[in-house]
């Protein structure tokens, strides 16, 4: 079985802040890291290995040459390969673009399944995952929180709801996308770690994945961006402090004061 | 200071200081107040690779030595004393193995305990034989292909826990300190089971326990090295671990130190934040001084350890002692410098000073270091006469 992970190396927003009169993210000196919810990605793919024993996982990124960073954080952690798609044919795409580029490489290495974070802690959108399984032709589960069962034909798994969840099941191929409630992240190993330095990182551009230039890229990437701003701070509030207890009654308090009780 | 860590040293000890921050910290105050072992630790130390760091690659270990053990135990004290102790004791069961072992006891054992898969314990000590380990009474009887064990182990790291006990017993009364012999003894071995859990001072998340033997029958296969040489291979193997006391006492200050000066930069008293008078910065300037030695002294005797040296005795007694009084001294410190915050256990520091003092005590008293060095100064100077 092959499991291609897809992880995405994104600035600790920990640490972002924007730059008000840009209006962009300030990145200088933020540290990499890959996107949280791609960890549970890995440690999902890391764990159905160690279940079934015959499976390659490989992890797969698109992004600039330093991404390589995060493909190697990935080894160290476990998986068996890595995979970097690096070209400037790819610069400014969306999320379509984004979902195209990754789906064509997908299909390059094949697959049995494609485990995805639920989304990325700096694009937010949440879109990629089902939309490279859209451009694969399989179907998706996305919000896993649970892997129930799987085997080389199908999987069943937990899909987190607002309430409850839900039970899934569906044959392989598919693409999953994962929540935190998944797994804890394992931390890389010494052995990976050392593995994970001499590693050889493959590099893939767009000719190497057979793929239409014009849906690559910013001619690929039908959605514009008309403004970016931060929403102005208000600075008419007030912060309650102390126990939920005394916060409630501080609360309750202001709105009697207020009138609106 | 920079000691000139290679590539895979820094890893290792960033790896380390990684799980100590993630893993241990949050949890170390709990298991201390629950007298805890910390299992699931463990298992994060084990699927990291802490377990093989020294043993040979073809045994799936690391093929790493003291050096890098030491970073790996460093890290872990500066969080928990508890939590590195039960590492540590890890290693100190497995030198025996490693050092005596024949190549199928190794390959029986090493790989399992490289992975983490099987956890080790060292059982020397008794109600009657401490510092004096040649008072030992257990014994081991030969009967045919086996040995029967009896006896009672007292106050032995990680038993229960352990799957693996490396055992000193009496094998021929009559021969005095030719007469002791190492044993393997594996958890579940009819007649082996285990005594009284004991409450401690400090190191609380670690499991000190007695072992107990009776008419405990095991393959003479589990003798370690020829019979005999029980004092030799306990000698070698203690030290050889030594050293890592030596770096769970540099551990164990720095976290102490830190914790200390975080503190005073932000306690006000008179105005000013406690950090500006200059009795509470000569205390962190010794403090920062002393760790800087200790630290300097022990890589130094894990290098010369590593060198394949063979007079090992009377440099790494060196170590743990100096590194051992310096982070009783520094710990202790740091509880002043932090006042009575230091005294509570909200900060971390009164924990720290409660499990330093195990340092100066535990693989051989600061006193019987201080006699195994005067050996060696009475020895040279001998030496030098003639
Ligand atoms: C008009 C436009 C222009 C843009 N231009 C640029 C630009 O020039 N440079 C730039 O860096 N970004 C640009 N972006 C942002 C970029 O499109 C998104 O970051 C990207 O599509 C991923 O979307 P997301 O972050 O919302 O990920 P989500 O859809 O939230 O991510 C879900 C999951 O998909 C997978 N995934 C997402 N991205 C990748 C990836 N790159 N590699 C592997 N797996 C991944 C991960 O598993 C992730 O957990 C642009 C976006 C738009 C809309
Ligand atoms: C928490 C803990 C964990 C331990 N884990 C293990 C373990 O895993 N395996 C194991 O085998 N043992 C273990 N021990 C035992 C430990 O190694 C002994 O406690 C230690 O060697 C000292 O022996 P003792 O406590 O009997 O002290 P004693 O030998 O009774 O010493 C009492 C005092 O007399 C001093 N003294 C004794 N003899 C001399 C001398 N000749 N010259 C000067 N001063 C002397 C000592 O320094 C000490 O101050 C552990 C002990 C503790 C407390």
């Amino acid at each position: 079985m092959r499991i291609v992970v897809c992880i995405k190396q994104v600035p600790d927003t920990a640490e972002v802040r924007i730059n008000p009169e840009t209006n962009t993210l300030v990145r200088d000196g933020v540290p990499s890291i890959i996107n949280p919810y791609d960890l549970h990605a890995i440690e999902a793919a890391l764990q159905i290995k160690e279940k079934l024993g015959d499976v390659t996982v490989t992890a797969l990124t698109m992004g600039p040459p330093q991404a390589e960073d995060a493909l190697r954080e990935a080894i160290s952690m476990g998986v068996d390969e890595a995979l970097l798609l690096t070209d400037r044919a790819f610069a400014g795409s969306d999320t379509l673009a984004t979902s195209y580029t990754l789906s064509r490489a997908i299909q390059k290495i094949g697959f049995d399944l494609v485990i995805c974070g639920k989304q990325a802690i700096d694009g937010d959108t949440a879109q990629v995952g089902p939309e490279m399984a859209e451009f694969l032709n399989i179907p998706h589960i996305a919000y896993v929180k649970a892997i129930e069962e799987i085997s080389t034909q199908g999987i069943r798994v937990q899909r987190l709801m607002e309430e409850g969840y839900d039970i899934v099941e569906a044959p392989l191929p598919v693409l999953l996308t994962v929540v935190r409630e998944i797994n804890e992240p394992r931390l890389p190993s010494l052995k990976g770690k050392m593995r994970a330095k001499k590693a050889e990182i493959k590099k893939l551009t767009h000719t190497d994945i057979d793929a239409e230039e014009d849906k690559l890229g910013l001619t690929g990437s039908p959605t514009a961006v008309k403004n970016i701003f931060a929403p102005e701070a208000r600075k008419d509030r007030k912060m309650f402090s102390g126990s939920p207890a005394e916060q409630v009654a501080a609360l309750v308090e202001e709105l009697k004061n207020l009138k609106c009780l | 200071m920079d000691y000139f860590l290679t590539e895979e040293q820094q890893m290792i000890r960033d790896l380390a200081r990684q799980i100590a921050e993630e893993k241990v910290v949050p949890v170390r105050a709990e298991l201390d107040e629950k007298e805890e072992f910390p299992t699931e630790i463990m298992k994060v130390l084990a699927q990291s690779d802490m377990f093989g760091i020294f043993i040979p690659e073809e045994y799936g270990g690391l093929g790493m030595g003291a050096m890098e053990l030491c970073l790996a135990v460093e890290e872990l004290s500066r969080a928990c004393l508890g939590v590195s102790t039960s590492y540590a004791a890890n290693a100190l069961g497995t030198y025996p193995l490693l050092l005596f072992g024949t190549e199928e006891q190794k390959k029986k054992y090493l790989p399992d305990i490289a992975a983490g898969n099987k956890f080790v314990a060292f059982a020397l000590t008794e109600a009657n034989a401490g510092s004096d380990a040649a008072g030992i009474q257990t014994t081991a009887t030969k009967d045919g292909d086996y040995y029967i064990l009896n006896g009672t182990k007292q106050w032995i790291t990680n038993a229960g826990e352990a799957d693996i006990y490396t055992v000193i017993a009496i094998t021929d009364r009559s021969k005095g300190a030719r007469g002791a012999s190492a044993f393997v003894v594996e958890k579940g071995t009819p007649g082996f089971s285990f005594g009284k859990k004991e409450k401690k001072m400090g190191i609380r998340a670690s499991v000190t326990r007695e072992l107990i033997f009776e008419d405990c029958r095991i393959p003479k296969e589990n003798l370690i090295g020829r019979e005999g040489m029980g004092f030799i291979v306990a000698m070698r193997t203690l030290d050889q671990s030594r050293i890592g006391v030596g770096a769970q006492g540099v551990g164990v200050a720095q976290g102490a130190y830190e914790e200390a000066v975080k503190f005073a930069r932000q306690r006000v008293q008179f105005g000013k934040p406690v950090i500006s008078f200059q009795a509470v910065q000569h205390m962190l300037a010794d403090m920062a001084t002393e760790i800087e030695a200790a630290r300097a002294l022990v890589y130094s005797v894990a290098r010369y350890i590593d060198s394949g040296a063979k007079d090992i005795s009377k440099a790494s007694a060196m170590a743990k002692v100096f590194a051992t009084d310096v982070a009783m001294k520094v710990t202790t410190n740091a509880v002043q410098v932090m006042g009575g915050s230091g005294y509570m256990r909200e900060y971390p520091v009164e924990k720290m000073m409660r499990d330093a003092k195990i340092l100066q005590i535990y693989e051989g008293t600061n006193q019987i270091q201080r006699n195994v060095i005067g050996q060696a100064i009475i020895k040279e100077a001998a030496k030098m006469k003639a």
